[in-house]
């Protein structure tokens, strides 16, 4: 197991990028604790696949150095990086019995047959296939053949990182549950570093001790669960996480305070922002109440989705969404307040932090 | 749910049984009509039961003739099979070559089959043949039309050179629907250059590869065209295969009892051998289809 840190590294797919819209990977500078469990999360397209391909070696980047445990294995080959990788789609050796699929990466390396038997048994109870060893592995279900991609990784005991690049994607929702778990539970017990690639926020936020927010071939943010969601960095991290996700409103700056339209918001103490800056609040809907004093709005849709409600509004011609409990009455001149904990200020896009 | 029957509804197959009618079921018949009867021409025919099937099943020229044919497709699939699927995994998976190397391997395929034999004919000829004169100023003593041995190299060196390029390009074909993702499972697994080829490439490939099998087969069994303009089946009777020998005795000898007890011979022989493929084709595909559900 081994730390791995990602020193300014940048990619593009074109070998000639000129601007940074050629870039796949903007910069991205970050250290991955050893034995940590990372999520990588963002849409379809952001640099996820590409950074995880860049660990793994499968491809090298344009730019910077990849270092684990502090050695650079920049020039190394996959094969000599000591990696697993557990991709979207199974990827099994049809021909090959259950068994044998485990064994593959070890009789590979020249392990000696014995400790492959001892290693690839062990295997097959902890991915819970034991019965199945000595069959074809092409019959098997999807989830199956996914096990035994994560059993081929795990197998190797002195791998240093396991990736995974969306895993559970072909997997029945209600397996996804069950795997998930016994990842959570595997990697407790050998402790391994494991980046998690998907753009799933619940797989992300279940499965991570930290969530890395991908956003154009950059990090927007990294941070626990809870951070990603009380104090999104960057206005994207406030939309993508939550469901509904995060309000997000143009405003006036004026001394302490924000300008909605014709609302004052007051502020704790007025922000160092550049006044040319695109400045804009933003609000999760769960910190926003509805009641008869605050702001007027215009309700236009209530949704119910079992436990609580997500009432749609308009907020000085901005469309808003809030969450309330379903037993809230929802008034016929409704307002809504702000809770000022769960108030961000966004300029160009990234949040201000508040002075200390 | 009421089904309709409307006897209407064979009107509409009736073109399609007109058609096979005439060109296989007519003739095919005509066939059987003569290879049970005796006929001196003027249009007199006298019964002779399986006569001609005895005739033919006791003769070495038919043994031998089917032989020849065995052992022709025998080398050529041994030689194209395996060219075909080295060339296959050798050419590139993106990038301008594609479309060239596509187009290379198309060539030889557009060719119709007596423009190859003649090509070959002319290629090989000692007096002005590229190929003959070569040899010959190398000290290589080269004659197809003298010797057997050269003559059988030249139709397998043809037909190789002829039907290589479908192999590689079912092959190419298997080969390109393999998901990246596999590649890289195997680099990460640590997998050398033949496990590759041994777990990942070869069973992504079997499917294109027995269709190959098959139709390289076939052909070669019926191969008349090319050998008939190079070598017209000789010298002697050595590069006489089934087709050839069916066309001299029908056309040349005008022994058309034996001829089409012959035909009908070597009908059942490519039906049976159809078959057999047929069959483990299927099965392998039931094997594969029924059980994988991911």
């Amino acid at each position: 197991m081994a730390s791995i840190t990602l020193d300014q590294i940048r990619h593009a797919y074109n070998p000639n990028p000129v601007s940074d819209a050629d870039y796949a990977l903007r910069e991205v500078d970050h250290e991955w604790v050893d034995g940590g469990a990372y999520a990588l999360l963002g849409p379809s397209g952001c640099g996820k696949t590409t950074l995880l391909n860049i660990i793994s070696g499968l491809l090298h980047p344009s730019h910077g150095r990849i270092l684990f445990d502090g050695n650079d294995v920049t020039e190394l080959s996959t094969q000599a990086r000591n990696i697993a990788q557990v991709f979207q789609f199974p990827v099994i050796y049809d021909t090959m019995t259950v068994y044998d699929n485990l064994a593959f990466p070890l009789r590979n390396r020249k392990v000696p047959e014995a400790e492959v038997d001892r290693r690839v048994r062990e295997m097959l109870d902890i991915i819970d296939l034991a019965d199945w060893s000595k069959r074809k592995a092409r019959g098997l279900t999807a989830d199956q053949k996914q096990k035994i991609s994560l059993g081929r990784g795990l197998v190797r005991n002195d791998v240093n990182a396991i990736l995974f690049d969306e895993p559970l994607t072909v997997i029945d929702p209600h397996m996804k549950w069950v795997l998930r778990s016994q990842l959570k539970r595997l990697h407790k017990k050998f402790g391994f570093t494991m980046v998690y690639v998907t753009h799933d926020q619940t797989e992300a936020l279940t499965f991570a001790d930290k969530v890395v927010v991908m956003f154009e071939g950059q990090i927007v943010q990294i941070g626990t669960p809870a951070e990603l969601f009380e104090k999104p960095r960057h206005t994207f991290v406030g939309y993508f996480i939550g469901s509904p996700g995060m309000n997000i409103m143009p405003v006036r700056l004026e001394g302490n305070a924000v300008l909605l339209g014709q609302e004052r918001l007051d502020l704790v103490a007025a922000p160092s922002v550049n006044p040319a800056d695109r400045l804009q609040v933003g609000i999760r809907p769960e910190f926003i109440r509805l009641g008869q004093s605050g702001l007027p709005v215009t309700v236009t849709r209530v949704e119910d989705i079992g436990r609580r409600k997500i009432v749609r509004a308009e907020l000085q011609g901005q469309p808003i969404a809030a969450v309330v409990n379903e037993d809230t009455e929802i008034p016929t001149d409704a307002h809504v307040s702000f809770d000022p904990a769960g108030l961000n200020l966004y300029a160009n896009s990234w949040r201000v932090e508040e002075r200390a | 749910m009421n089904k309709t029957y409307n006897n209407k509804a064979w009107f509409f197959v009736l073109p399609v049984l007109l058609l096979v009618a005439f060109s296989a079921a007519i003739p095919l018949m005509t066939v059987v009509n003569y290879s049970v009867q005796d006929t001196f021409g003027n249009n007199e025919f006298f019964w002779a039961g399986t006569d001609w099937f005895d005739e033919i099943l006791h003769s070495d020229r038919f043994w031998d003739a089917l032989g020849r044919n065995l052992f022709f497709s025998f080398i050529i699939l041994a030689i194209e099979i395996p060219l075909g699927i080295f060339i296959a995994l050798n050419m590139p998976k993106k990038g301008i070559g594609v479309p060239v190397c596509l187009v290379l391997m198309a060539l030889p395929l557009l060719i119709p089959w007596n423009v190859v034999g003649t090509i070959w004919q002319v290629f090989g000829r000692v007096d002005i043949g590229l190929l003959g004169r070569t040899l010959a100023s190398l000290g290589i003593d080269y004659n197809y039309v003298r010797d057997p041995i050269d003559a059988w190299i030249t139709v397998i060196v043809m037909d190789v050179w002829h039907w290589t390029s479908l192999v590689v390009l079912l092959c190419y074909a298997g080969l390109v629907s393999i998901p990246d993702a596999y590649y890289q499972a195997a680099k990460i697994d640590g997998a050398s250059r033949w496990a590759v080829f041994r777990y990942i490439q070869l069973p992504k490939m079997k499917r294109v590869l027995l269709i190959a099998v098959l139709l390289r087969f076939m052909d070669s069994f019926m191969i008349y065209t090319e050998p008939f303009v190079v070598t017209g089946g000789g010298p002697g009777n050595s590069t006489t295969f089934l087709s050839i020998d069916l066309v001299k005795m029908a056309v040349g000898q005008f022994d058309l009892g034996p001829a089409a007890a012959m035909s009908i011979v070597y009908f059942l022989i490519i039906l049976l051998l159809s078959w057999v493929f047929y069959t483990v084709m299927t099965s392998s595909d039931a094997e594969e289809g029924g059980r994988d559900d991911g």
